[in-house]
């Protein structure tokens, strides 16, 4: 829902970054406001996990240049832990694995952690498994897998359901879900999908990072965005979705070649 | 490499000059330990006290023991408040407090299944085990033969299955305890054994074992201790075939810590499985020599060591495996884990495999490894404290060990006693 008065929860403004010695972001724009979905779309290795990596705070992850706003605050500048508090959430590609911690116990803390930030009272184990519960038909998950250790032994598709249980729980103002659709069977998209939906509202924003049109048919993006060579090449509405999805990437290396070729905006180099 | 053990005042004689003096502390021989006693106090004369020149000892530094001149008393007031401090005993356990001084059996009814051994009976079984794991000559059992004045001699009868609480609590000087246990055929026995040094002060501990055929014994060890509190304890168990014994022993928080499970399978087919979890921060040493010996085919074993190293900690693994001719078809796997938290934390890790038989499998590992990044990072991104998610994740490693304690022991040890920077203080 695109309300141009809607307040601005993300600005990325030029935003630069590498990752060892190899310049990966090389400039990326992206205004959210409150109350919108975006996509995401572009090329393996376009550099859309790092993107999503670099907003939450991974280590392995060096900004170079630019600046990113979270309701008016320097996010760049907070620990992982600090954005994730104050409401940014990423749904991991890749969600890791924790052999021995339990996962009820991993949520209740995360959650007790977002909680307390927002100035609401921490839940004991009991009021908390409550709200677990009632969340966990958000992903139509089954309560058994609270008791395991955190995505051990999880398939792919539990373990993104788990992310969204994750996120029903934290309640984000900025979702950021990495490639929530990828390794998920038809059902399994309905149910994330689903959830995304539910808990999208006017005063949060997500931002659906993806390969396929598939996911965007389930959930409606206002926006989307074509990323490649570490920049947002293209925006559109719902239709350059379809149109990907028809004619595919070449025309968007043709158009990055061209550009390139111009001059216009040439990937800094650093190092 | 060894910088660190040559410090000013450490050297060989330095190291055994209190030895004399402590020696004289002690009462003249007596009691039902009388001939033991004279004979350890012969060998402790006779033998050095163990330094970094002995392979066996090269990284362990015993001069921690140099307190034990100390007269005791000093922190006894300390110690019965840890050992008060417990829950009650879990429904269907008997709890016994051995505190090395009185005899742990007197006006106490055992409960069924559970005899006191009788004279001949210690007599006969005293020293049997030790002798036979090869370590009644170990200079810390020769330290336990020369000091301990009471003992526990326990048989579970054939049949019946027991489960025991011991708990001791340290103060200053040493405190000796000594066991004897037999079990009976098809006997199970539990025993979970809280070991305690809330101050300075040490723990001698010597702990022989007969299981008959088809006998059961899961013995968890807890032992919290304190920066300036040595640990030496020796686990000897004899398993006849069909038996199966679990050691499994926590350490954390001891200046030293010294464990040495010693394990003979007579006849092969038993099995057994050795838990290890140690704990190590600032200048603490954590030490495990284990020894299994296989004397008969179809022996199996199990066995995970575990170390968590912060600071300038140190812990030493070594897990001897004899697997000689006769012991065909044996099936012994040995693996040490350990979770390295801080550079200047070191991990001496060895497996010592001697496998004479040819149809046998034996699997052994060893990683080092530190705290996750990714996993790290994970927790973070769901707004869990950098510190928060480090304890998370180093609980978890313990985890794989703890959950091989009865529920009871469990219960006596607390994560965060693992965790604490400076052990009970
Ligand atoms: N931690 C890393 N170390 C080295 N290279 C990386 C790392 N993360 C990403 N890259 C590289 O950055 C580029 C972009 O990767 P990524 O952001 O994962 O792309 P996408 O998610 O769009 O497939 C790729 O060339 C990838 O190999
Ligand atoms: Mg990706």
């Amino acid at each position: 829902m695109i309300r141009s008065d809607a307040p601005v929860l993300l600005e990325i403004r030029d935003l630069q970054a590498r990752v060892e010695d190899k310049a990966i972001l090389k400039g990326v724009n992206l205004t959210v406001r409150a109350g919108e979905i975006h996509a995401v779309m572009g090329r393996n290795g376009s550099g859309k996990s790092t993107l999503s990596k670099v907003l939450a705070g991974h280590p392995a992850y060096t900004v170079t240049g630019g600046s990113v706003t979270y309701r008016g605050d320097n996010l760049l500048e907070l620990d992982p832990e600090q954005r994730a508090r104050i409401g940014v959430f990423l749904g991991f590609q890749y969600p890791v694995e924790i052999p021995g911690v339990s996962n009820l116990e991993f949520l209740r803390v995360a959650t007790n952690a977002r909680r307390g930030e927002k100035g609401e009272e921490e839940l004991d184990t009991f009021a908390f498994e409550d709200l677990v519960r009632e969340r966990l038909k958000v992903v139509q998950m089954d309560p058994a897998f609270l008791e395991r250790s955190v995505n051990e032994g999880f398939s792919g598709g539990e373990k993104k359901r788990n992310e969204i249980l994750q996120m029903a729980l934290l309640e984000p103002v900025v979702a950021i879900l990495d490639e929530t659709d990828s390794g998920l069977d038809i059902d399994a998209l309905r149910i994330v999908a689903g959830g995304v939906n539910q808990l999208a509202g006017p005063d949060n924003a997500t931002l659906l990072i993806t390969h396929y049109q598939r996911l965007l048919d389930a959930i409606t993006p206002d926006y989307v965005h074509v990323m490649a060579a570490g920049r947002i090449l293209r925006t559109g509405g719902k239709e350059l979705a379809l149109e990907l999805e028809q004619r595919g990437y070449d025309w968007v290396d043709e158009e990055l070649a061209a550009l390139e070729a111009a001059g216009d905006r040439t990937p800094v180099e650093v190092g | 490499m060894t910088a660190s053990l040559s410090a000013p005042g450490s050297s060989v004689m330095g190291r055994s000059a209190w030895l004399e003096p402590w020696l004289a502390t002690l009462p003249a021989p007596s009691g039902p330990l009388e001939a033991v006693q004279v004979r350890g106090r012969r060998a402790l004369r006779e033998q050095p006290v163990p330094s970094s020149r002995q392979e066996d000892w090269r990284f362990t530094d015993l001069s921690l023991l140099q307190q034990l001149q100390q007269a005791p008393g000093a922190g006894d007031a300390a110690a019965a408040a840890s050992a008060a401090a417990l829950p009650p005993p879990a429904p269907g356990a008997f709890r016994l407090v051995l505190d090395g001084r009185s005899d742990p059996l007197d006006g106490v009814t055992l409960p069924e299944g559970l005899q006191a051994l009788n004279p001949l009976e210690i007599g006969q079984g005293l020293g049997h085990t030790l002798a036979a794991t090869g370590c009644e000559q170990h200079w810390p059992v020769e330290l336990n033969h020369a000091a301990a004045g009471t003992l526990l001699a326990l048989r579970v009868t054939a049949r019946h299955s027991v489960r025991l609480e011991l708990v001791s609590a340290a103060g200053a000087g040493l405190l000796p305890l000594r066991l004897l246990l037999v079990l009976e055929e098809k006997a199970a026995l539990e025993v979970n054994q809280l070991l305690l040094a809330p101050g300075p002060g040490s723990i001698s501990l010597v702990l022989e074992a007969h299981l008959a055929r088809s006998a059961r014994l899961h013995h968890g060890l807890v032992a919290l201790g304190h920066p300036e509190a040595a640990l030496l304890g020796h686990l000897a168990l004899e398993q006849e075939p069909e038996s199966s014994a679990n050691l499994t022993a926590v350490s954390a928080g001891w200046g030293l810590a010294r464990l040495e499970p010693r394990v003979l399978q007579v006849d092969g087919q038993a099995v057994t499985t050795l838990r290890g979890l140690q704990v190590v921060d600032g200048r603490q040493i954590a030490d495990t020599h284990s020894h299994v010996r296989f004397n008969g085919p179809e022996g199996q074993l199990d066995q995970l060591h575990k170390v968590v190293a912060a600071g300038q900690g140190r812990s030493v693994f070594n897990g001897a495996v004899r697997v000689p001719r006769e012991a065909q078809r044996t099936n012994a796997a040995q693996l040490s884990r350990s979770l390295l938290l801080s550079d200047r934390a070191r991990i001496d890790t060895k497996p010592e495999l001697e496998i004479v038989a040819d149809d046998v499998k034996c699997a052994h590992g060893a990683t080092v490894s530190s705290l996750q990044t990714d996993e790290l990072f994970y927790l973070q991104s769901r707004g869990i404290g950098a510190d928060q998610a480090a304890q998370l994740l180093q609980r978890a490693f313990c985890e794989e060990v703890l959950r091989e304690l009865p529920a009871v022991a469990r219960a006596w040890c607390p994560l965060e006693a693992l965790q604490r920077q400076d052990g009970l203080a």
